[in-house]
């Protein structure tokens, strides 16, 4: 489900944050919004889901990251509720002024949304300094290592808010490209073209920086050796993104960039495994899939009523999706 | 009190009331909705889809707002609760989880289709989708009315050597039978406020003399809806919301009617001031022996008081617990006289020329939020001094590693957010109720085809 939410929230957070760039005129951005107008609410409840599932099979893991993290996450709802705002009460507004105020909170919101994502994917990488009874609480930033008694923010974490934010916008802006025409779509071509190399490069700098902090996260490809299958498909899902980008193909390469986004995640929690939340203190500190799950009959329940919700979920947004499907165009269009 | 346990209350007291605000409004005019677009696809008539319409929008506006402020809510549990979620988190997880994968799922995917499709959608599919967003709205508040029920009356559960709670009966979690009174009478608060609002909008018109077809109709539909919830409210389902709350609550029912000394043939206090220092009601003006009666229904019969309670165990502040709960009884028996007096005057044929009513019903408008309000107030300040009934207290279950500063820190910030965003909701709804529903287009009143015409129109 996190993975969901990346993919999905992702998309709108990455055309979010080149929202000013790619857009010039108010008609062009008005496009852009409409182009996740009506979807992206949809995304973001991805979150509230994840969250909940979370919550309940894991409340040990729950009730510590969210004390930890408590400052982060209170910026990260104060985020989310500017980018709501921005997104919301554009579309309201009437005057040039207050739509410009709107895209740019919008804008600034979703790029830093970006950032504190990755950041904290980064801290989860990384390890926070659990004590004895599970807890811990970590400060917004501290003198920046990652050892002993790191912040949220830390030369690692940071590099992880990099690669997030890369990798959302080009995500958005492929996104875009498949939903707009004309100059739009003709920037938010040329974003991916110059954010391509960028991308590689970032992903190739955290991977060495991830293995610098914490070399033994191999341990698990290498006891299980079809895990190397993922960073495989991180790179080749690159190279396809590139292969298609330039053939044009807008729908091919925004599956790529799906693809990218889930072997990403997917390969952080094939390392970490059977780690939820490593700490920094010590391995025997962790928090592990084993220590934090709540009892079985729990679990066999909500698996029951999960699944039979989900395909219903799911079932909406193949319908939604389908709805809205094809371009925006800058006059109209959703019945608006 | 511990500062930081003080600041933590006031975070989620501040943040849950603020957010309340936003879906009573919007669960209280789904079915309305739902009515108006049922009346369009039955009889044609184009002013039943023009109010769905208008109503649509004041829906859309209040529902992002209340996702904005929910949002919060959920991640609050964990930052400022994080002990009590470790100890509960198996359980209203559980809840909490269904709510996201079962309700807002359902509702955010078919309120796209609601607000942007009707011109892409045929008028059932449009009518359906109208039907999808009530669905989910509701089943939202079940499962949150559910979450707060465990903790009222905890129930499915079994305890582990550390503390923590594991769900050991789903069906129970989920059918808690104070979850279902809890929730009719919650529902139905929702509904007042949703017909109080669209009455008083509908008066507004009417007075300034601007959209008096719509006006009419808001103010038929209102009044109707607002008179049957209004009487619903008081019986069956605060009755028995006041049952469950005697029957397993005995030391919140003592605080909410003020009584601090078991008495066969207790009082009902209709005015006064709580004595904390003296342990009495001062000025009172009391039935004799009704609140006896009310309860077990025998005039003679006991109520426990607050002395029955050791001093831990009763609620930690009892005038605010009396307060709330007398401002929400207060203004629902006054919500009965205005709604019940509108009918007849509607009934009769005189309400929308009957100034003076439609000035009243015009200004009643905040009540009902401040009456459902109060009513929260009372569940949760009669719970304490407890988190979960009778299991785990309140001070074992904040998040201690927060400090007050943070969390007074953080409080603040929510408090300035909201402040914004008021400012933007009152600005934008002041916009909608200003432009009103579109006027009367010509061509959709021709009841041969509609859907020609309203291709016609949009060509």
């Amino acid at each position: 489900m996190v993975v969901a939410y990346a993919i999905l929230d992702g998309f709108d957070l990455g055309a979010g944050a080149i929202h000013l760039i790619v857009a010039r005129t108010d008609a062009e951005r008005g496009s852009v919004v409409r182009a996740i107008g009506p979807v992206w609410d949809g995304n973001e409840v991805w979150l509230l889901a994840a969250g909940g599932v979370l919550y309940f099979a894991f409340p040990q893991l729950y009730a510590s990251s969210f004390q930890g993290f408590y400052l982060p996450l209170m910026i990260v709802l104060w985020l989310l509720m500017l980018r709501a705002i921005g997104i919301e009460f554009r579309a309201q507004s009437t005057s040039q002024v207050w739509r410009g105020f709107f895209d740019t909170t919008f804008s600034i919101a979703s790029g830093l949304l970006a950032v504190f994502f990755g950041a904290a994917l980064g801290n989860v990488i990384r390890g926070v300094p659990l004590g004895p009874d599970g807890y811990f609480f970590e400060a917004l930033w501290t003198n920046w290592h990652v050892v002993p008694n790191p912040g949220i923010l830390d030369w690692y974490t940071v590099i992880a808010g990099v690669v997030a934010l890369v990798a959302l916008t080009v995500h958005g802006s492929l996104y875009v490209t498949l939903k707009t025409e004309g100059d739009v779509n003709a920037r938010a071509h040329k974003i991916v073209s110059v954010l391509w190399p960028a991308l590689l490069a970032v992903t190739l700098i955290s991977l060495a920086a991830t293995l610098y902090i914490r070399p033994e996260l191999l341990d698990n490809y290498e006891k299980v050796p079809i895990g190397f299958a993922i960073p495989v498909l991180v790179f080749g899902s690159l190279a396809a993104m590139l292969w298609y980008h330039r053939g044009g193909r807008e729908k091919g390469a925004f599956l790529a960039s799906c693809a990218y986004l889930a072997g990403m995640l997917g390969g952080a929690a094939f390392a970490v495994y059977p780690n939820v939340l490593p700490a920094s203190t010590g391995p025997q500190y962790s928090l592990t899939i084993e220590n934090t799950v709540t009892g079985s009959y729990a679990m066999h329940v909500a698996f029951v009523w999960w699944v039979f919700g989900i395909v219903i979920a799911i079932g909406y947004f193949v319908f939604l999706f389908r709805m809205f499907k094809g371009k925006v165009s800058e006059a109209g269009g959703y019945g608006h | 009190m511990d500062q930081a346990l003080l600041i933590h209350r006031l975070h989620f007291a501040f943040t849950i009331t603020y957010h309340y605000l936003f879906p009573q409004l919007t669960m209280g005019l789904a079915p309305l909705i739902v009515y108006l677009k049922t009346m369009a696809l039955r009889t044609g008539d184009d002013k039943y889809s023009r109010a769905a319409r208008f109503w649509a929008k004041v829906f859309g506006i209040n529902f992002v707002v209340g996702v904005v402020t929910g949002i919060p809510m959920e991640f609050q549990f964990g930052t400022n609760w994080s002990h009590f979620s470790r100890f509960a988190g198996g359980v209203i997880g559980q809840t909490l989880a269904m709510e996201g994968t079962f309700a807002f799922f359902l509702e955010s995917a078919f309120l796209g289709l609601f607000l942007y499709g009707e011109k892409k959608l045929s008028p059932k599919m449009h009518w359906f989708s109208a039907f999808m967003v009530f669905v989910g709205s509701w089943l939202s508040g079940y499962f949150i009315v559910a979450t707060d029920a465990w903790m009222q009356h905890p129930v499915g559960y079994t305890r582990l050597a550390d503390g923590s709670f594991q769900l050991s009966s789903f069906w129970s979690l989920v059918l808690n039978d104070w979850a279902l009174w809890q929730y009719a009478h919650n529902m139905s608060g929702a509904v007042i406020t949703g017909s109080f609002v669209m009455t008083a909008i509908g008066a507004y018109y009417l007075l300034s003399k601007k959209h008096a077809d719509q006006a009419k109709l808001f103010i038929r539909t209102g009044v109707i809806a607002g008179c049957i919830f209004s009487v619903l409210q008081l019986f069956p389902t605060g009755d028995q919301q006041g049952r469950m709350v005697a029957h397993h609550q005995p030391a919140a029912l003592a605080g909410m009617e003020g009584l601090y000394r078991t008495q066969v043939g207790a009082p009902l206090h209709i005015m006064g001031q709580p004595d904390d220092k003296n342990a009495s009601i001062d000025n009172p003006l009391s039935v004799p022996k009704m609140l006896s009666f009310l309860t077990y229904q025998r005039w003679n019969a006991e109520v426990k008081g607050l002395d029955a309670f050791p001093k831990e165990d009763q609620p930690d502040n009892v005038p605010l617990l009396y307060f709330a709960y007398h401002i929400m009884v207060g203004l629902g028996t006054i919500f009965i006289a205005v709604m019940v007096g509108s009918v007849l005057l509607l009934w009769r044929g005189r309400l929308f020329d009957a100034k003076w009513m439609l000035w009243v019903l015009m200004l009643s408008a905040p009540f009902p939020y401040i009456a459902n309000t109060a009513g929260w107030m009372t569940a949760e300040i009669g719970r304490q001094p407890w988190l979960v009934y009778g299991l785990l207290r309140t001070v074992q279950g904040y998040s201690t590693l927060v400090s007050a500063g943070n969390g007074l820190f953080t409080l603040i910030g929510f408090m300035g957010m909201y402040t914004v965003l008021s400012i933007l909701f009152l600005f934008l709804l002041y916009r909608v109720i200003d432009e009103g529903p579109e006027p009367v287009e010509v061509q959709v009143r021709i009841p041969r085809d509609l859907k020609e015409a309203a291709s016609a129109v949009k060509n």
